[in-house]
């Protein structure tokens, strides 16, 4: 390629038009477009209520006498155990909380392990989420599931996956409910 | 090769589906189609470390199936996909069979993408031999999509089950076998679902859109076929479906209205909620029942039609609706 030639190529080259996120944001739809989508939506609508009527009823109530009896009878079971602390092992009554925690982290750790938890959870629903219990198989079943991608980046990286959420949505709510504390009982906290 | 209509290839010299394999895990072998697949597992491990290399596993023992009993046909392409991140059990798999390889996605309509493309090289010359194969893994599909396997989720009713399965089917131009008559890609429907737990209902729009597309390109009607096989629709999505064809015209019966997912399950005495779904729950049925049925003469002229739901767990996340898809292959015996 001469000189003249390339001189040539960059003066016919047109700069590329950009645009900015703004300028995409705000442009104008044609009426066909605006119609097109309306009509999309409809039949999206009708669709929704379609699908609606043949998706099978889900046991709503039942679901929550399940989940009532199952979470309920874990914290019996806990409670029982707490007494059992006290009663037969000497635990001050305000210190039993602790080794109740940790055997219902223990056995629910081990139902995870076992590959019975899921089962028990699908019968019981939020029965089985209640804080402890729910918790510790999040963290296990996370752990165990990324097992395979080694130590730190399969457990280490992905056992907060689901219970990570819970720490700080709790952490946060706790800061406020603390908040609401401190101004109404004004700082006898 | 001749397009008819708006979407439906018709081959002009059809080639055969002259073999094909299926495997299963444990669930599926309790299942109605047991005796249909020509490996069973006893547990989702399938003697591997972890459940991705189970996966794979699985589509290498169904490929070796359908190549240890034809010997003496040299592969040219070997058209694989799954349901796993950058399709890796496909990938292995070809690692091994050192073919030609063409990975391809298209979530659970894979099993019909990938006869269709086979059965379309082998009718164009480009291949004398080609294999489709596809496979998919309930704990390799629960960890990529939804929840850790172990993990107290409670699964809604209109959930469905994941098959564990791997199907490959053997497409040539000639030999024994039913003929790969035409196939009818599907385009995308999205009707707006976003609930990946509702897959059978995301799925059915994209199965009615193919089927009457199907029956308008070809100028046909559902007299034509012995039976109208949909890949992974689950009981909700597949009466969805049947509704959907019904206000178009098209009124089919339940007995040449079936569905793999409802078929693989003993849905009554098995926890699989809607019925089964994955990639290699439409390919094992396929290449496992129903191929042996054609064989036998029993089935003259099917048309199976596999759906595939095409979010990722990062759309659904942002609040995308799910894009749907559904691929027909018409297989004659």
């Amino acid at each position: 390629m001469t000189e003249q030639n390339e001189k040539a190529a960059r003066e016919e080259k047109q700069p590329v038009k950009m645009v900015t996120s703004e300028e995409i944001k705000n442009q104008p739809q044609t009426i066909e477009q605006e119609m097109q989508q309306k009509q999309k939506q409809q039949e999206q609508q009708q669709y929704a209520a379609l699908a609606k009527e043949k998706n099978p009823p889900r046991p709503v109530f039942l679901n929550c006498v399940k989940a009532f009896v199952i979470g309920g009878l874990i914290c019996v079971f806990g409670e029982f155990l707490r007494q059992m602390f006290i009663n037969y092992f000497g635990f001050p009554v305000k210190e039993a909380a602790n080794p109740t925690v940790a055997v219902l982290i223990i056995i629910s750790i081990t139902l995870t392990g076992l590959g019975l938890y899921d089962k028990i959870a699908q019968f019981a629903g939020a029965g089985t989420a209640v804080p402890i219990t729910g918790f510790a198989n999040s963290m296990s079943s996370a752990a165990i599931e990324h097992r395979t991608e080694g130590l730190v980046l399969g457990v280490g990286c992905n056992m907060f996956k689901l219970a990570g959420s819970v720490i700080v949505f709790g952490v946060v709510s706790a800061f406020f409910v603390a908040l609401i504390k401190y101004f109404i009982m004004g700082g006898n906290l | 090769m001749q397009k008819h209509g708006k979407q439906t290839w018709v081959f002009s010299t059809p080639p055969k589906l002259i073999d094909g394999a299926a495997v299963a895990g444990p669930d599926e072998g309790k299942g109605p189609l047991a005796h249909d697949f020509d490996l069973l597992y006893a547990d989702l491990w399938a003697g591997e470390k972890s459940f991705e290399l189970a996966e794979k596993k699985m589509m290498q023992d169904a490929c070796d199936t359908v190549l240890k009993r034809n010997q003496d046909k040299p592969i040219d392409f070997f058209i694989a996909g799954d349901l796993l991140d950058q399709i890796i059990s496909s990938s292995f798999t070809a690692r091994e069979l050192q073919v030609p390889y063409l990975g391809i996605f298209g979530a659970c309509s894979t099993s019909m993408l990938g006869l269709a493309l086979a059965a379309f090289l082998v009718d164009s010359g480009a291949a004398k031999y080609a294999l489709a194969a596809t496979s998919s893994h309930n704990n390799t599909a629960e960890k990529q999509f939804r929840y850790p396997n172990e993990y107290g989720a409670q699964k809604p009713p209109e959930s469905q089950y994941t098959v564990s399965a791997a199907g490959a089917g053997l497409v040539a131009a000639s030999g024994s076998g039913p003929r790969i008559t035409g196939a009818t890609m599907g385009k995308i429907v999205d009707m707006g679902i976003s609930d990946p737990n509702n897959m059978g209902a995301a799925m059915a729009p994209a199965a009615a859109d193919t089927i009457y597309q199907h029956f308008q390109d070809l100028q046909l009607t559902p007299d034509a076929y012995d039976l109208i096989i949909t890949g992974d629709l689950g009981q909700v999505g597949h009466e969805i479906t049947k509704e959907l064809l019904q206000q178009k015209g098209i009124v089919l019966n339940d007995q040449q209205f079936v569905d793999c997912g409802l078929l693989i399950y003993d849905r009554e005495t098995q926890p699989v909620f809607s019925g089964g779904s994955g990639c290699g729950c439409c390919a094992s049925v396929l290449y496992g029942h129903f191929l042996k049925r054609l064989q036998r003469r029993e089935l003259k002229k099917i048309l199976v039609v596999a759906t595939g739901a095409l979010m990722s767990p990062l759309s659904y996340q942002q609040k995308e609706t799910i894009p749907a898809i559904a691929h027909g292959v018409v297989l004659e015996g």
